[in-house]
């Protein structure tokens, strides 16, 4: 067994906050929420570590969502991400505060970031978590995951090495309610040792238009599978999706018979999502599939078998043929709006 | 320009099933694969040999069976493949297993870039690389969807969520890559032959000049507590009931209680 770090001189909570132009990531203050709940049950402070360029009051607004301090890297040149700049700056507070829990979303950026950093600081990291929680007599920070396609849930500890760390998806935990009585005031860290430090050139930055959201990023889409069937019924289905403001996903066995583009495949050869609703029309639920969108937030699966597959990662199911359901549902929307 | 891919062997996913009854992987019988994106790092360095010419060697860390997967690699062009088992290695988190193909690298020795796939079909943790590359001290670029290699420099395309980024530094570097980056070649019948007649060279802890106590499950930071099916814990699904409108009618419910409607 390799020696731990001395875990007992650890102590307190730590949210890395991610930000553009002065606007925390909505995981972010996810990430307070829970981070919140997790230093109450410890007994100890939630502090929210912020790096960028011009991030204004933002030092207060996480203060307001829950933070009892806020540690603060502030410089123009910190508003581009450079993986190298903002792992010294982390590791180094880590090392002098000595947080016992550090908690990072699992954005890109966070999944760039958070295993560099956990090496350098010699420690564990946990990828991808749905749900974090503490064991509070053994000190022990809980972080689980879905593994192998999202059918096994594992929880993962790491007892010997601090700080514990975990990346989080977005979207699965919740912000606390804002509240402006809250008070404290965010600690300007010196920036001067990190300027000018970065190993990587950021030649360009193009942030893209959004014409036909990138599936990956959807916050709603509507899954077609072979059930579709005719022409008709797929037309209706995406007359569906514009009306819910979603994209249009297709199982594999979808595109394989020409009925949408690869592009918006999802599954083991296609993508992966995480929408907050996946509504599944048509698909049999095969594993190749499900393993690409099992971090839905919700499902609702229509299907005209009721033994199909797709049930066992739904919410909500609907046993029936999508030429009926489907123009159901378009007549109930336009009904409700 | 001298590049070592890493590469993962993973279960074929298209190929398992599950038991009915306890819900659990059905692992018996289900061929490997190379993992999808680290087949296309090893395209990624067969194309910088073609421009720059160099060396592509080709690195694994598995059970006895990862040979397999090296010699696909192998069949495909790689100059070299160097397997890395043992048992004192079995169990390794991302930390451990970083740390173990670091010290196989320097090992190796003189190196311009490092490529990996973005992340692995099974773990999908996509920690290994951006570890390895702090192990080494060399820079990383991660997601590429384009790479670029000058000189002394590498230029790389980030595909970062929603934002492209172009990212340019110096070499040595590593890079992790996108599916999307390129297509990757088969390799030819009479290749694939060929590389079963190969010996692998194969490396354990003793070839490895590094702390032993941080090798395998031992060695790593993050231990598995409990493992559970998710169905146990919420049996989630709810069929709704009904005729046509009915159904709609809960469906849109269900939206709007959400606020997505």
């Amino acid at each position: 067994m390799a020696e731990g770090n001395n875990v007992r001189e650890y102590s307190g909570v730590w949210v890395f906050v991610e930000q553009s132009n002065g606007q925390a990531a909505r995981v972010s203050l996810e990430l307070l929420g829970k981070g919140r709940e997790l230093a109450d049950k410890l007994d100890v402070a939630l502090t929210a570590f912020l790096i960028g360029g011009a991030i204004g009051d933002l030092g207060k607004e996480l203060i307001c969502y829950g933070a009892d301090k806020v540690l603060a890297a502030d410089d123009p040149a910190f508003n581009e991400y450079h993986t190298g700049v903002y792992t010294r700056i982390i590791a180094d507070q880590v090392t002098k505060e000595k947080p016992e829990i550090l908690i990072i979303g699992a954005t890109p950026i966070g999944r760039d970031l958070a295993p560099r950093l956990a090496f350098r600081l010699d420690t564990g990291c946990a990828a991808d978590c749905t749900a974090l929680d503490v064991d509070v007599e053994k000190r022990l920070f809980l972080a689980t995951r879905p593994a192998f396609g999202g059918n096994v849930m594992a929880t993962i500890i790491c007892p010997d090495y601090r700080p514990q760390m975990a990346t989080v998806r977005p979207g699965v935990m919740s912000p606390c309610e804002r509240d402006g009585s809250r008070t404290g005031e965010p600690v300007n860290l010196d920036v001067e040792p990190y300027r000018n430090s970065a190993k990587v050139e950021v030649c360009e930055t193009i942030y893209e238009e959004t014409e036909g959201v990138d599936i990956q990023e959807a916050e709603r889409i509507v899954g077609v599978g072979i059930g579709v069937g005719d022409r008709e019924t797929l037309d209706q289905i995406k007359e569906l999706a514009q009306l819910l403001d979603a994209e249009v996903g297709a199982s594999r066995r979808a595109v394989e018979a020409g009925w949408l583009l690869h592009d918006c495949q999802i599954g083991q050869t296609g993508k992966t999502v995480r929408p907050e609703v996946y509504i599944a029309c048509g698909i049999s639920g095969a594993v190749q599939h499900t393993a690409g969108m099992c971090g839905s937030k919700l499902v609702i699966a229509i299907n005209s078998d009721p033994m199909a597959d797709i049930f066992s990662v739904a919410d909500y199911g609907c046993v029936g043929n999508l030429a009926d359901i489907v123009p159901a549902l378009i007549a109930e929307i336009e009904r409700s709006k | 320009m001298n590049c070592i891919v890493c590469i993962k062997q993973v279960p074929d996913v298209s190929e398992v099933s599950w038991d009915p009854v306890t819900g659990s992987l059905i692992r018996k019988g289900i061929p490997s694969i190379i993992n999808p994106s680290d087949k296309t790092a090893i395209e990624a360095a067969l194309r910088i040999r073609e421009q720059c010419g160099g060396r592509v060697v080709v690195l694994s860390m598995g059970p006895s069976q990862v040979d397999e997967a090296l010699r696909e690699a192998t069949a495909m062009g790689a100059d070299e493949a160097i397997q890395l088992t043992s048992k004192q290695f079995a169990g390794s988190d991302t930390r451990a297993t970083s740390y173990t193909l670091g010290l196989a690298v320097k090992k190796i020795g003189q190196y311009d870039l490092i490529i990996c796939g973005k992340e692995a079909l099974d773990g999908m943790t996509a920690q290994v690389g951006p570890q390895l590359a702090e192990f080494l001290n060399i820079p990383q670029l991660t997601y590429a969807v384009r790479i670029d290699v000058r000189e002394d420099r590498v230029r790389v395309n980030q595909k970062l969520g929603d934002v492209r980024r172009v990212l340019e530094t110096r070499l040595p570097a590593l890079i992790t890559v996108e599916r999307e980056l390129n297509e990757p070649r088969m390799a030819p019948m009479d290749a694939i032959i060929e590389a079963y007649g190969k010996e692998i060279e194969v490396w354990g802890p003793h070839d490895l000049d590094g702390d032993h106590t941080r090798f395998g499950l031992k060695g790593s930071p993050t231990k598995l507590r409990k493992m559970y099916s998710p169905k146990l814990v919420k049996s989630r699904l709810e069929m709704l009931q009904g005729n046509r409108e009915e159904l709609a009618r809960r469906v849109v419910q269900i939206l709007k209680t959400r606020r997505f409607l």
